[in-house]
């Protein structure tokens, strides 16, 4: 079998492996999904349900995204799976975001997989909580947390699944409109034991 | 005869006024029916067809018969004409205004010299002026000569009288036809397998393309009619992102319709047209990397379109307006072109707006905590208010409520929410689109969006 990518952990620990579809749950998951809108360039797509009443916002995305955001609206969940497998294998796109409204199966996985392998293409699906698939490369728990200054707005962004790699947690500071982030130290919150059992 | 003089005649005359683009339309039609009689049909006036039928005679037995089995065909239609065959285009006109008839070779004088001079396609004045010096008919005016005929009533008059007894030359010009984008095959035997399907529509396509390509043109839909042989008929339409005349990139698209059509006993014939053409100027093909780019993406614009309507792929474009519904347009990708955004300085704006949402229990303006989508929040820091008022040259429902005041609020929680408050409306007056049973007291707060 070729492996279509190298097994090399990415330099920053946002980065989503190319060329794999990867899960976003929690209540922050647009904002990971905008945040890592802004570190792709080309065109993006987004799907979200014909009956969804939340639509992403022009003037609050972050720069030099709304340009190249495509947004399909498709009716039906057979509709919406087979408008992210299909956007996902274009070459041309650089990013997919899409937002299942019930259970993504194995099998809707693994083809998303093989899409994004075919195409060349990365996909962000946005789950609600434990409605993912077990065939996503990453999957990540975002929610935004309250701050203690006026001009931060700290998010908590948890790797909790990973396929080629070690989980981590991170507490950041992301201001919305770059694709910049600060990283805070000083959270204060252990998601590991502090002591090793001996 | 003036309508009144009619009226009076026949008090019930039923009458409507001319559509003047609809005869024209249907008297090119009818250009094109009757191009089964000659190569060169033009239309001769307003209420006019005239063919050139040198030659063609004795295809249909004789001139005689030709007039018969016209007359026969459009009498079948339910249309009543007049017609005649002369040896000149100025004789033939006047005498199918005249009567009709057909003038016997050689025999123009004759033939046409009882009309009046009217019938010439002289203007008013000079039929005045002629019959005004007895010159009545158009036998009295071919014995005369030439030059003071000319001086007196001008050369147009010479002109005419030559051209309609065959001293002047003057040949039926028939007008281009509009390319038509249609092509058809039929087949000796019925195809039912897809992939023969799929073959015959590579062939048309084709077809169609090289015809688009010579008037550079490109398809905004195709239109696949397949005819089986039970004489039913199956149909298959796409659209495309953008005027295309790729037959391998069309092809593509029909792949889904095809697979889904039912073949039943076999199909026959094919059908191929394009009824939305948009210009495509010739482009370099197989260029760099950015052209193959676009030609992908403008491929996938079409496959989604058709699977789930062009009106539901849509791209966003930016809009003059405060009120937040309207901050930006989601117009449909196929028929708009990106517009650069520009980003002014001003308030944050949340990443996800939706419709209103009331929030419940509040206290205090901004509230220091409250419920929303059944989660209890505790205000950490409020920004704001930012005051926006209301477009009043648009009578938008979910604005009645007058203007809003809206605050960003980070909550204790985590979520940093887009509240609104209405002050012109205090209490219950009814949330846009909700029809939720609440108290009469502190009900007009509202959630609209999520920042990041």
């Amino acid at each position: 079998m070729k492996i279509l990518h190298d097994n090399s952990a990415p330099a920053d620990p946002f980065d989503l492996r190319r060329h794999r579809v990867h899960e976003a749950e929690g209540r922050g998951r647009r904002a990971f999904a905008l945040f890592q809108a802004a570190r792709h360039a080309g065109p993006l797509v987004w799907i979200v349900p014909a009956h969804s009443p939340e639509l992403p916002m022009l003037r609050g995305l972050p720069r030099g995204v709304g340009e190249r955001l495509y947004l399909c609206r498709p009716t039906g969940e057979t509709d919406l799976l087979w408008c992210v497998e299909e956007a996902l294998r274009s070459s041309p796109v650089a990013l997919v975001i899409a937002e299942p409204s019930s259970q993504l199966s194995l099998t809707a996985g693994r083809r998303l997989q093989l899409a994004a392998e075919a195409g060349r293409t990365t996909g962000l699906m946005l789950t609600r909580k434990e409605a993912g698939s077990n065939a996503t490369e990453t999957r990540w728990s975002c929610e935004s947390a309250a701050s203690p200054a006026a001009d931060s707005t700290l998010q908590h962004w948890g790797l909790i699944k990973n396929k080629k790699g070690t989980t981590g947690s991170w507490v950041l500071n992301w201001n919305g409109a770059t694709a910049a982030f600060d990283l805070v130290s000083e959270a204060g919150e252990r998601c590991e034991p502090a002591a090793t059992a001996r | 005869m003036s309508l009144a003089d009619a009226r009076a005649i026949c008090p019930d005359l039923a009458t409507r006024p001319a559509d003047l683009a609809r005869e024209a339309a249907a008297l090119a039609s009818l250009r094109r029916w009757a191009s089964r009689y000659a190569p060169m049909v033009g239309t001769d006036g307003v209420d006019g067809l005239m063919a050139d039928i040198s030659g063609v005679p004795h295809l249909f037995g004789g001139e005689e018969l030709l007039r018969d089995d016209l007359h026969a065909r459009l009498e079948r239609a339910g249309l009543h004409a007049a017609s005649s065959i002369a040896g000149t285009r100025g004789a033939a006109h006047a005498l199918a205004r005249h009567g009709g008839g057909i003038v016997a070779d050689g025999r123009l004088v004759e033939g046409i010299g009882h009309l009046p001079v009217a019938a010439l396609r002289v203007d008013h004045a000079t039929a005045e002026a002629l019959a005004r010096v007895g010159l009545a008919r158009i036998a009295d005016l071919a014995q005369l000569p030439r030059a003071p005929l000319a001086r007196r009533f001008g050369a147009g008059l010479v002109l005419r009288l030559d051209q309609a007894l065959g001293a002047q030359s003057e040949p039926v010009a028939a007008e281009p036809d509009a390319p038509h984008f249609g092509v058809r095959m039929t087949l000796p035997e019925p195809i039912g397998k897809q992939e023969d399907v799929m073959a015959g529509l590579v062939r048309l396509l084709n077809r169609l393309c090289a015809k688009l390509a010579a008037t550079h043109r490109g398809a905004r839909r195709v239109r696949l009619e397949l005819r089986r042989v039970d004489r039913g008929t199956a149909q298959i339409e796409i659209g495309l992102a953008r005027p295309m005349r790729d037959p391998a990139r069309i092809a593509a698209l029909f792949t889904k319709g095809v697979d889904e059509i039912d073949s039943g006993f076999g199909i026959d014939a094919l059908r191929l047209s394009a009824p939305v053409t948009e210009a495509l100027a010739p482009e370099q093909i197989g260029g760099g990397p950015a052209i193959r780019h676009e030609d992908a993406l403008a491929d996938l614009m079409s496959s989604l379109g058709n699977r789930i309507g062009f009106d539901r792929v849509l791209r966003f474009l930016p809009a003059t307006s405060l009120i937040p519904e309207r901050s930006f347009i989601l117009a449909p990708a196929a028929y708009s072109t990106p517009e650069p955004i520009s980003y002014r300085a001003g308030s944050k704006r949340p990443i996800t707006v939706f419709p209103p949402e009331p929030v419940t229990t509040t206290s205090g303006t901004p509230p220091a905590s409250f419920r929303w989508r059944r989660m209890r929040f505790t205000t950490l820091r409020a920004t704001g208010p930012e005051r926006i008022t209301p477009e009043w040259w648009f009578d938008d429902p979910a604005w009645r409520t007058g203007l809003r005041d809206y605050w960003r609020i980070e909550t204790q929680e985590g979520p940093r929410l887009w509240l609104f408050v209405t002050p012109q409306s205090q209490g219950w007056n009814g949330p846009p689109d909700s029809s939720w049973p609440a108290p009469a007291s502190a009900q007009n707060w509202y959630v609209q969006g999520e920042f990041a």
